[in-house]
């Protein structure tokens, strides 16, 4: 029975691609499916897109491709990649670009339509009021401060742009787990309406699409961490499909790492809400029945995914600019550093009242003492501590406040409590952006959908 | 006897928009089931009621009054304990009290948290250091349940046996 092997590209916009190159040379690998795309990288794709027209693609896609493609080629490897954002255009020419001064030839094809920020004045009109997913707000007043709206594409056009023989798919935004389910679809060959063999290409790809966090990455245990081998050279997942659906996550040999039921179970409830219901746009994945067998040497069966009928409407996210955030870091050396730390927020709090910094939120945390544990975090005797960060931030809808609140803190260097350190600079006011989960009826995006193939020769 | 989570489980923390999801997994048979019976919404809500400096107050007065003064976390949860002292009697605040789901994976030996409004707007809206919730997972393992010495002890031996493997 025919087998196709998929791997992890990247996890995201900014990871590691040598563990990607052990996988095409060692792992016997069909496809790399590479996800780029977090929730909010589009928004740093648009602040590129604003300086730079031909930006605003995730441009790690070039040296990535630079490295890889020679062993990637050789073995007819082919590539799945989500890098275009919110430019696939602009990222297909720029890999044309570099692949004719390598003097390589590659056949790439380019899938649109997820943008949908042409298409918000219409659905509004046709009465899709663009409600948040979450909290079922009504999209009005964000409406002229979004900054893109992309809906998740399903695995169909990833698939119809294999089926004209494209050795690079490069798309904006999709599903993640759609990078791994096209190349599955156009193997197989599997229908629409195999709702449970989608629904196990939907989980292979789960398990792969965070990089190394399905072999054993980010292993959230006590004690654990230490005993995954080699993390330093782990192995990003693979996946090992029949076309009955049977599915093998595995790695490649002499890899880092460790896939075990343990790590693979991590990593298959990642992010899911409701795993019983996990929607896709080509499916809606039960993991209920689920079952993990671990068949050792870092290998892991997974069956028993449940799939139900593709949902009648596809998740748009939009992002839109939300404020300002003002915000420093600064550091005091024992003796009383916590207590120093204190009592200089306070004296920020009183400045920003008397100089009249306006904002909608504060936030300040003791970075070394409980930023992240907040008030599950153990409290040393004052003499135990060392050293203690002062972090401050503050929201607030006027630039000039953030700007100015980072300007409260340097003369305490002289005038403030003693031994105070490791002040490096004023940082820039951040622009927030807030996310808007949205549904929009499929059909109305679909009909925008296009594929087109460039030649490279 | 008392237990920390972090002596019988793992955990993965992460974000969309603005809600955590937090999975939490037994080493083994006998953990699920403690964790099953004990890690219930009520408890979840309260351990993290401070990341909803908006509904803390309303959550539980004791309990968010004593982890305040002791961790003096932040001023934001410092005026919502203020804030409950003055709207005591206000029952309306729970009713806006923050949602927690839970689901039971038997087969994985699972449970799934997800947390609406729990990360400050946000990733990118978010002002925390951990604008992700990624170490949201780390605080639920600092979770201390009490079970009686005969309940805690099989479940002790059989995850030592089961990482003795791992």
């Amino acid at each position: 029975m025919k087998r196709v092997r998929l791997t992890s590209g990247l996890g995201f916009y900014g990871d590691h691609w040598n563990p990607v190159l052990a996988a095409i040379e060692r792992g016997e690998v069909d496809y790399v499916c590479s996800d780029h795309l977090a929730e909010l990288t589009l928004a740093i794709l648009q602040k590129d897109r604003l300086k730079n027209p031909t930006a605003g693609y995730a441009r790690d896609l070039l040296p990535m491709l630079a490295h890889l493609w020679p062993s990637a080629s050789a073995r007819g490897v082919k590539f799945v990649f989500n890098a275009g954002g919110l430019n696939p255009h602009g990222a297909a020419q720029a890999v044309q670009k570099l692949f004719v001064e390598k003097g390589w030839r590659a056949r790439v094809a380019v899938v649109t339509g997820d943008d949908v920020m042409p298409l918000l004045d219409h659905l509004q009109a046709e009465g899709n009021d663009l409600r948040h997913m979450d909290t079922g707000e009504v999209m009005t007043s964000i409406r002229e401060q979004l900054i893109f709206a992309n809906a998740y594409l399903g695995a169909q056009p990833i698939a119809k742009a294999l089926a004209r023989g494209a050795d690079i798919v490069i798309t904006g935004r999709v599903a993640d787990a759609a990078l791994f389910l096209g190349p599955l679809i156009h193997e197989f060959q599997w229908r629409r309406t195999d709702w449970h063999l989608l629904a196990q290409g939907v989980v292979a790809g789960h398990l792969l699409e965070c990089s190394g966090q399905g072999a054993g990455g980010n292993f959230g245990a006590a004690n654990i961490w230490q005993r995954i081998p080699d993390l330093a050279h782990i192995g990003f997942p693979i996946a090992d499909v029949g076309h009955d659906g049977d599915v093998i996550i595995c790695k490649a040999p002499g890899t880092g790492g460790r896939i075990n039921f343990h790590t693979v179970r991590q990593q298959l409830l990642y992010e899911v809400h409701n795993p019983a219901a996990y929607v896709t746009p080509d499916v809606v994945l039960d993991m209920s029945q689920l079952s993990l067998k671990d068949l050792g040497d870092d290998r892991v069966r997974v069956s028993g995914a449940i799939g139900a009928p593709a949902p009648l409407q596809l998740k748009v996210v939009a992002g839109y600019r939300n404020g300002w955030m003002g915000h420093i870091v600064i550091g005091f050396c024992w003796p009383d550093a916590l207590r120093k730390a204190q009592a200089v927020a306070e004296t920020v709090r009183t400045m920003m009242h008397e100089s009249r910094i306006e904002y909608e939120e504060q936030c300040t945390e003791f970075l070394g003492h409980n930023t992240f544990l907040g008030p599950h975090a153990h409290h040393p005797e004052d003499d135990d501590i060392n050293e203690i960060w002062l972090r401050m931030a503050i929201r607030t809808n006027d630039k000039k406040y953030a700007d100015a609140f980072p300007r409260c803190f340097p003369w305490l260097a002289l005038s403030g409590p003693p031994f105070m350190g490791g002040f490096h600079g004023i940082p820039a006011a951040s622009q927030l952006i807030g996310v808007w989960p949205t549904l929009v009826a499929r059909e109305s995006i679909e009909d925008q959908i296009q594929i087109e193939v460039l030649e490279i020769a | 006897m008392k237990l920390r989570l972090a002596q019988i489980a793992h955990v993965r923390s992460g974000d969309k928009a603005d809600i955590a999801d937090i999975s939490l997994f037994a080493w083994e048979p006998l953990g699920y089931a403690v964790l099953k019976k004990c890690i219930t919404v009520a408890v979840v809500q309260k351990h993290f009621a401070h990341v909803w400096p908006d509904h803390a107050a309303a959550l539980d007065a004791n309990l968010t009054v004593n982890s305040t003064v002791k961790s003096t976390v932040n001023s934001d949860l410092k005026s919502a304990v203020e804030s409950f002292s003055e709207s005591d009697s206000d029952a309306d605040s729970l009713s806006t009290a923050p949602q927690v789901a839970r689901y039971e994976l038997p087969n994985l030996l699972a449970l799934k948290f997800v947390l609406r409004g729990a990360l400050n707007g946000g990733a990118a809206s978010s002002l925390r250091s951990d604008n992700l919730g990624k170490t949201l997972g780390a605080q639920l393992l600092r979770l201390t349940i009490d079970l009686p010495d005969k309940e805690a002890q099989p479940v002790l031996q059989a995850t030592e046996k089961v990482l003795a493997d791992f």
